[in-house]
C-alpha cells in the first residue's frame, strides 16, 4: 500500500489523482477506479484521503514496520472550516476522536487581490519594504529593522 | 515523439515550483508588478504540493517583534550558533526582519493561529515556534498564490533553465513536460525563481521496501531546486551541511512541540540522562566556542542541534540505546495528551498510523526515537542552496550583486531550500525569502536588465529531445529481453535511485556507516557517481510517470555529486551528528571559519571549489 481504494466506493471522479502530490493516484484502465501505483512513494500525507468525496480511500501502514488492524479516518470539510479525526488502535483499547479548525474565514474570501490594491509608490520600491509594511511586521510600531536602527555593525570575518 | 510542444511566451516572472517559498513569490510579484506577467509551473498541484503538503502544527519562525518578543539579530545569534557559525547573516536579518509580516498576513487570511490567553500573543511552543491548526496551511497559501498569477500550470516537472544566448550567465525561461498530457512545455521568462525544494531519498533510508515512502522530508522533494540551478552553472554553498534528525521512530514523527510545549525529555534505555555525559569529549573536537555548557546556561544559547544528535548517536553506539521520548508524564494531562496527537496528524500523519498500528499509547510508554538519514534541504537546521546577493542595506561587497535572493546567474532568483547559507527559515521565512525575490524580480526587469533576450528554436528543440530520450531508450530496447526488469541496455528511475542512495550512504556518510566519510570513501565515491551519471543518459521511462522519476532522479544526482565535492573540499567535522570527516574529526576555525561555495561547469560538468569569506554583523550574546 499505503493508501488503497475500496472498489466498491470509488466512482473514479480523479480527484485523489488531481491531487496527490507524489503523482501515484492514478485511474486503472480496467477497472475505472483509482489505484496507488507506487506504494514506496506514498508519504501517507492524506492529501488523497481528504479529498476523496465518497471516503473510498484508506491507508494502511507501512509494511516494513506497521503491523495490521489499525485505523486513521479523516474527514475535511472546507465549508465548515474543520478536520475530524478518528484513530483505532490495533487492540481495540483507544479509539479517538479529534476535531481541529482548518481556517477561521470562509474559503478563500480575505485574501485579497493585489491587481487592484493601489500600487507602490517610488518610495515604496526604492525601500526595503515589501507589501503591508511596515504596517505588518511591526503593527504600526516603527518601521523597518536595518542595521543602523538595531545599532549593528558588519565585522569582517571575526568570531562572534 | 508524438507530443505537443505549447509556448508560453512574454513572461515577466516564472515561478519554478510553489510550495511555501513559490507562493510567497507569486503572491508578492504582483504587488510590485502589477502589470506583469506572473506565471507559476509546479510538478504536483499548487494546493497540496512540496513539504507542507499534509500540514504543519507550528510555524518555526516569527519574531514577534509586535510583542516585544525577538529582534532579527536574536534570531542570527540563534541560527548562527545552531549552525557552528556558519551562515549568512545579511540574508538571515534580512528574512527575520520582515517574517512577522507574513505570518501577520496568514492570519488575515483565516490561518488558525494559536493564542496565548493570558498575554492575548501567538501560542508559543519555544522560542521561535508558535502553534498553529495548520492542516489547511498550504491549500490557504496557494489561494493567495493562485490570486496573484497570471497562470497556474500544474503538473509541469520543469526539467532544466533556458538559458539567453545573447549574453552569457542569463537565464530566459524553463522548460519541462506535463506529467499527465507528456506535452513538452516552454516557458520564455526574462526572470525565473527557483523554488523548487530541497531533497529527501539522496541517502538510503532507513525504511525499507513499501516503507520507502516513509522519509521525513518529503518524498517528492526531489532536489530539483539544486538540480535546476547547478545544471545552470549557478553557484552553490553549504551544499556539505546535510542534516539529520532526531524524531520518534519510523513515523519520522516531530519531537519540537514535544520537547518544548509538553516538556517531554529524552533518556537512554536504562533510564538515564545521558546527554551531557557526552558533552566534555564533545568539547574537546568542536572547542568551546560552539559548546560551552555554562555559558548555555546563563544565556539561554542553545546547543548546536547536530552536537545534540551527536550526544544521541553515541549514546547508541556505546549499547545504551534506544532513546526514549518521556510522554509517560506529560500525557497524563489531557489537554497535553490532546496537543500531543494533534501534532501528528497536523503534520505528520504516518506516525498516528504507526502508533495506532503498534498499540503504543504514549500515556502508558515511552515511545523510541531514532536519528534519520540525512537530507540536503536549505530551511530547516541547515542551510544548502545558492549563492545568492543580499539586500543592498546589510551586505557586504562580496555578498552583494545588486539584487536579493539573486543567485549568481542573472535573472535566476531562489526562495526557500534554494537559497543556501539561511537555516531556520522554516516555512513562514522560505514565504517571505520568496517575497523578497519577487520583489527584486520586478526591480532587475524595471533596470531593464532583461533586456533583449534570445532564445534559438535550436535550444528548445535540443532539451525536448533530451527531455523525452528516456521513452525513446525504453521503445527501442525492451524487446530484447522477453519479459521483466533486467535489461543489458538501460535501468529503471527506481533502479538508478536505488544505486544513489546506496553510494551516498556508504561513501557520503549515511546511516549505515554511522554519518562518517573520509577522503578517500569521497574519492571512491565520486567515481562511482560519474558511472552511474553515464548509466543516467541509459535510464529509461515505460511512460511519463516514470519519465518524471527519471528527471527527479537526475536532478537528485546532480544535487548529491554537489554534496560530494563540498565534503571532500572542506577538510574538517564541522557539524559532529550530522556528518563526520573521520580523517579530520576536530573543527579547524583557523582555515575554515569560511564558507564553502562551488560551481559546476555545464559545459564540461567540472567543479570549481573556493572559500568565501565569513562576516559577523550581529555580536554574540553577552
Ligand atoms: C515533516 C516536516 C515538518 C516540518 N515542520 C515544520 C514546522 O513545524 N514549522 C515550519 O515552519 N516548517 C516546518 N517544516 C519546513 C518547511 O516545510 C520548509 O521549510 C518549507 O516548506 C520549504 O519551502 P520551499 O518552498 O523551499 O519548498 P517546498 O515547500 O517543498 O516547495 C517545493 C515545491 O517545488 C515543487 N517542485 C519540485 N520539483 C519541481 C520541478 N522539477 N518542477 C516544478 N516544480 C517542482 C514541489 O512540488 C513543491 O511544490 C517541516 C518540513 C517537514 C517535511
Ligand atoms: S497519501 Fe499522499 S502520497 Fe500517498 S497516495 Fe495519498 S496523496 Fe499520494
Ligand atoms: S477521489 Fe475517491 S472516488 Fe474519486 S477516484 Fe479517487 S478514490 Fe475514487
Amino acid at each position: 500500500m499505503p493508501t488503497f481504494v475500496y472498489m466498491t466506493r470509488c466512482d473514479g471522479c480523479g480527484h485523489c489523482v488531481d491531487i496527490c502530490p507524489s503523482d501515484i493516484m492514478h485511474i486503472d484502465t480496467t477497472y475505472r477506479r483509482a489505484y496507488n501505483l507506487e506504494p514506496n512513494m506514498c508519504w501517507e500525507c492524506y492529501s488523497c484521503v481528504k479529498a476523496c468525496p465518497h471516503q473510498a480511500i484508506d491507508v494502511r501502514g507501512y509494511a516494513d514496520f506497521a503491523p495490521l488492524g489499525h485505523s486513521v479516518r479523516a474527514i475535511r470539510d472546507e465549508e465548515k472550516g474543520v478536520i475530524a479525526w478518528r484513530i483505532k488502535f490495533r487492540n481495540g483499547k483507544k479509539d479517538l476522536n479529534l476535531l481541529a479548525p482548518i481556517t477561521t474565514k470562509p474559503w478563500g474570501k480575505e485574501i485579497p487581490q493585489l491587481a487592484s490594491v493601489s500600487g507602490p509608490t517610488k518610495e515604496q520600491r526604492d525601500s526595503q519594504l515589501l507589501y503591508n509594511e511596515p504596517k505588518y511586521i511591526r503593527m504600526d510600531e516603527g518601521g523597518l529593522h536595518t542595521l543602523e536602527s538595531n545599532g549593528l555593525v558588519i565585522k569582517e570575518g571575526v568570531y562572534y | 515523439m508524438a507530443y505537443d510542444t505549447i509556448i508560453e511566451d512574454g513572461i515577466d516572472i516564472l515561478v519554478a515550483g510553489a510550495g511555501l517559498g513559490g507562493t510567497g513569490a507569486a503572491w508578492e510579484a504582483r504587488f510590485w508588478g502589477q502589470d506583469k506577467k506572473i506565471v507559476i509551473a509546479e510538478k504536483a498541484n499548487i494546493d497540496r504540493s512540496g513539504a507542507v503538503a499534509q500540514g504543519l502544527y507550528a510555524i518555526n519562525c516569527y519574531m514577534g517583534t509586535r510583542w516585544g518578543e525577538n529582534n532579527p539579530e536574536d534570531h542570527v545569534r540563534y541560527a548562527r550558533i545552531d549552525l557552528m557559525g556558519m551562515v549568512r547573516e545579511d540574508l538571515l536579518f534580512d528574512m527575520a526582519r520582515h517574517v512577522d509580516s507574513a505570518v501577520h498576513q496568514f492570519e488575515d487570511w483565516g490561518l488558525p493561529l494559536m493564542r496565548d490567553p493570558k498575554k492575548g500573543s501567538f501560542l508559543r511552543e519555544g522560542r521561535w515556534q508558535i502553534m498553529i491548526h495548520g492542516e489547511s496551511y498550504k491549500p490557504i497559501v496557494a489561494e493567495a498564490a493562485k490570486k496573484s498569477a497570471d497562470k497556474v500550470y500544474n503538473r509541469i516537472c520543469v526539467t532544466h533553465l533556458l538559458m539567453d544566448e545573447s549574453k552569457p550567465n542569463r537565464v530566459a525561461g524553463a522548460v519541462g513536460f506535463n506529467v499527465r498530457t507528456g506535452n513538452y512545455h516552454v516557458f520564455k521568462s526574462k526572470t525565473v525563481i527557483v523554488g523548487a525544494g530541497g531533497a529527501s531519498n539522496i541517502y538510503k533510508p532507513r525504511s525499507v521496501g513499501e516503507g520507502a515512502g516513509r522519509v521525513w522530508y518529503a518524498p517528492w522533494s526531489s532536489g530539483s531546486a539544486y538540480g535546476l540551478m547547478i545544471g545552470a552553472g549557478a553557484k552553490m554553498t553549504q551544499m556539505e551541511n546535510k542534516i539529520v534528525l532526531a524524531r520518534f521512530k519510523d513515523g519520522y514523527g516531530p519531537v519540537g512541540a514535544y520537547f518544548l510545549h509538553l516538556k517531554t525529555y529524552t533518556c537512554n534505555g536504562l533510564g538515564e540522562e545521558y546527554e551531557s555525559k557526552w558533552f566534555p569529549q564533545l568539547q574537546e573536537m568542536v572547542g568551546k566556542e560552539y559548546l560551552d555548557v555554562e555559558a548555555s546556561h546563563k544565556t539561554h544559547r542553545p546547543i548546536p542541534t547536530c552536537l545534540r544528535n551527536h550526544a544521541f548517536i553515541s549514546e547508541v553506539n556505546a549499547g545504551r540505546g534506544p532513546i526514549h521520548m518521556v510522554t509517560m508524564e506529560a500525557f497524563q494531562d489531557p489537554h497535553l495528551e490532546e496537543i500531543g496527537w494533534h501534532n501528528f496528524l497536523g503534520m505528520t500523519v504516518g506516525q498516528a498510523v504507526l502508533w495506532a498500528s503498534t498499540d503504543v499509547d504514549p500515556k502508558n510508554q515511552n515511545p523510541e526515537l531514532t536519528t534519520s538519514e540525512p537530507y540536503v534541504m536549505g530551511s530547516h537546521a541547515t542551510g544548502c542552496g545558492a549563492w545568492c546577493s543580499g539586500p543592498e542595506d546589510l551586505s557586504p561587497p562580496e555578498y552583494f550583486w545588486g539584487y536579493n535572493r539573486m543567485t549568481s546567474v542573472e535573472g535566476l532568483f531562489g526562495a526557500g531550500d534554494a537559497v543556501g547559507g539561511t537555516p531556520h527559515a522554516f516555512s513562514s521565512g522560505s514565504f517571505t525569502e520568496g517575497r523578497l525575490a519577487a520583489k527584486a524580480a520586478c526591480k532587475y526587469i524595471d533596470d531593464g536588465k532583461a533586456a533583449g533576450i534570445v532564445v534559438s528554436d535550436k535550444q528548445i528543440n535540443d532539451r525536448k529531445e533530451e527531455i523525452y530520450k528516456p521513452l525513446e531508450h525504453y521503445t527501442i530496447n525492451r524487446n530484447e529481453v522477453v519479459a521483466g526488469t533486467v535489461n543489458p541496455n538501460y535501468i529503471s528511475p527506481r533502479q538508478g535511485l536505488d544505486r544513489l542512495q546506496k553510494l551516498m550512504d556508504e561513501y557520503c556518510g549515511g546511516v549505515t556507516v554511522n554519518y562518517m566519510t573520509n577522503e578517500k570513501l569521497l574519492n571512491i565515491g565520486l567515481q562511482k557517481m560519474k558511472l552511474l551519471e553515464e548509466d543516467l543518459e541509459k535510464v529509461a521511462a515505460q511512460d511519463i510517470h516514470e519519465l518524471l522519476r527519471a528527471w527527479e532522479l537526475k536532478h537528485r544526482h546532480l544535487a548529491a555529486e554537489s554534496v560530494f565535492h563540498h565534503t571532500l573540499f572542506r577538510k574538517e567535522t564541522r557539524w559532529p551528528g550530522y556528518y563526520y570527516r573521520g580523517d579530520y574529526m576536530k573543527v579547524n576555525d583557523d582555515d575554515w571559519h569560511v564558507l564553502t561555495v562551488s560551481r559546476r561547469d555545464p559545459e564540461t560538468g567540472e567543479y570549481t571549489m573556493e572559500k568565501a569569506p565569513l562576516y559577523h554583523i550581529v555580536e554574540k550574546d553577552a
